[in-house]
């Protein structure tokens, strides 16, 4: 899967009360959680964003509670592939499950500034910098964590195996 | 080598001798958690897979968090988890005026036990470590698939040991200790790992102070939070847990990653500052800040023993005439016994508001938000932007006793500052 787009870039320590406050989450219609998406520290981005674009966050993107919402809001918005430092536990299950391809590269992932256009391939992980011609590679998915991103989702490959 | 706690249940519920971190399992589950946010999108999900529920027995369904229903679109949710409960007849389905905050009422009622493998669609599922038990939180499409399956995959984390060492003084409880070690290791501290806390000091630790230590692993980015299990653990699930259960011991040979020490005689009232759980500090270091609100209660802090601590400061007093405080037992028990104990009635006279068992502020989901440039000091676990209304809001954690001091004098204070 080969993505091309523009960054949205965000710090760290993003927390799912960020991506989609509880109070939106009466519902969990994506389209209707999409529209509410980072508003709390980035009014444009649910706005602005264009089916595409990339976000980049820092170390320990999408801590705090388990809500889905989180990601699924994210996807909903168009945003194809997460790339941070390093995501929270729950958070990363979630993209997983969801096949939402999430992408670690520790401190490389400074090097990537708010407007950059990057090239992902995510199935071998590889990141170019089209703005700045830096290549980074993600830490590998573990084997059958692969199989479910292959997929699209853990229900799907729950499915596939039955 | 041998294997610490976590490694133990582990491997135990994935039929294997031993496992070592980094490994990639599947685990048998014994209970499978969801509440009125999480359930529905989960059980959507569930229908999809085509398949009845695993066991109807080992499936907890609690709607906490806007119960009773705030609005029309909660009153849905919580019909759609009714429905679902009904429809498989759910054993642990908890109705409005029966139910509490899940991680008070599943440990209140024996649901969970030692040596036992439970995963929640809750990030503070790991509150069970508190008893011995292997818990954690998961999303919604793990929670969906556990439910016709009954089984989740993990990959073994390492294990940070936190060493409890010293004399725990009188006016330091479980928050305190929680809120020190998140400050000293910070919220990414334990990304990936579990915490297994050991040492002499944990027989200083009530089961409520293990509770609130327990909830907020995740806050550190804890996988899970395990305590050994003691004769205060024993003495706890006794009468509750009706199930035969297996307790675990870590082996004297056991492997972890880190160690940390926590010296109890060393610590004083803490307080973690806006907008992060790990912004610690002593309370008698930050000079005056003047509050809005006080909450008592959540998965953290709302057992009767918080209570216990707030109504012993409270009584006598009364509640800062610029504060508002809000007192939430945890469950339909806690606000049984805090009735019995007299505990309401201080409250009350004090000039606080008690309310039915929610979750409620604790996410910012009804029943005392904050408006712009309010500022809370909130025995809940979390402090992020906006968690609990106006993104321009600021919340501090506590525990039950800095609140209720607080709560007192209007500003965030020592127990001993109340006199
Ligand atoms: S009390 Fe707060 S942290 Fe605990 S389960 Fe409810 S919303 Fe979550």
């Amino acid at each position: 899967m080969k993505l091309e787009g523009k960054v949205w870039r965000y710090g760290d320590n993003i927390d799912t009360d960020v991506i989609i406050p509880a109070r939106y989450l009466n519902s969990f219609d994506p389209a209707e959680l999409a529209t509410h998406c980072m508003e709390d520290i980035d009014t444009s981005f649910a706005k602005n964003v264009k089916a595409g674009d990339i976000m980049v966050g820092g170390r320990n993107f999408g801590c705090g509670s388990s809500r889905e919402h989180a990601p699924v809001a994210i996807k909903a918005a168009g945003i194809p592939v997460i790339i941070a430092a390093n995501f929270a536990r729950i958070f990363y299950r979630n993209g997983i499950n969801i096949g939402l391809p999430l992408l670690e590269i520790g401190s490389d992932v400074e090097k990537i500034k708010a407007d950059d256009t990057l090239r992902v391939d995510a199935s071998t992980g590889t990141i170019e910098n089209l703005s700045t011609g830096d290549v980074f590679r993600a830490h590998p998915l573990p084997g059958f964590v692969q199989d479910i991103a292959r997929a699209g989702g853990l229900i799907n490959y729950i499915k596939e195996k039955k | 080598m041998g294997m610490n706690m976590t490694e133990k249940i582990l491997a135990k519920h994935a039929g294997l001798e031993s496992v070592r971190p980094g490994q990639l399992i599947t685990c048998k589950l014994d209970m499978v958690l969801a509440n009125d946010v999480t359930a529905p999108p989960s059980i959507k999900e569930f229908e999809k897979i085509g398949r009845p529920v695993f066991d109807r027995t080992k499936i907890a369904l609690v709607p906490d968090h806007f119960t009773p229903n705030k609005d029309i679109k909660t009153a849905e949710l919580t019909k759609t988890v009714r429905d679902f409960a009904r429809k498989y007849d759910i054993v642990h389905y908890f109705e409005i005026g029966r139910v509490g905050i899940e991680h008070v009422i599943l440990l209140e009622k024996g649901i969970v036990a030692p040596g036992m493998l439970t995963i929640g669609a809750d990030s503070h599922t790991c509150t069970y470590g508190a008893v011995n038990g292997f818990s954690t939180g998961v999303g919604t499409t793990d929670l969906a698939v556990a439910l016709a399956t009954g089984e989740a995959w993990f990959k073994v984390p390492e294990t940070i040991k936190v060493q409890l060492t010293g004399k725990k003084p009188g006016n330091i409880n479980g928050k305190d200790v929680i809120l020190t070690l998140i400050g000293m290791i910070g919220v990414d501290g334990a990304l990936y790992k579990a915490l297994e806390f050991a040492g002499e000091g944990v027989a200083e630790l009530s089961m409520t102070d293990r509770f609130t230590i327990s909830n907020m692993a995740i806050e550190a980015g804890g996988k899970n939070g395990i305590f050994p299990f003691d004769e205060k653990t024993k003495a706890y699930v006794e009468g509750r847990v009706t199930k035969a259960y297996e307790a675990v011991e870590p082996d004297v040979d056991a492997a972890y990653c880190r160690t940390v020490e926590i010296n109890l005689s060393e610590l004083r009232p803490v307080v973690a500052f806006p907008h992060l759980p790990g912004n610690t500090k002593r309370v008698e270091d930050i000079g005056e800040i003047r509050i809005d609100q006080v909450v008592i209660g959540s998965c953290t802090n709302g057992r009767i023993e918080d209570l216990e601590i707030a109504a012993s400061i409270i009584k006598g007093h009364k509640i800062h005439p610029q504060v508002r405080c809000i007192v939430i037992p945890g469950s339909q028990q806690v606000y049984l016994e805090a009735m019995k104990e007299g505990l309401l009635e201080i409250f009350i006279t004090a000039g606080a508001a008690v309310s039915t068992p929610t979750c409620g502020p604790c996410l910012g989901g009804y029943m005392g938000i904050l408006g712009a440039g309010e500022r809370c000091v909130s025995t809940t676990n979390r402090n992020f932007r906006g968690r609990m209304g106006h993104v321009d809001s600021e919340v501090y954690l506590a525990g039950p006793h800095v609140a209720a001091a607080s709560a007192v004098l209007g500003k965030i204070a020592t127990p001993e500052e109340v006199g």
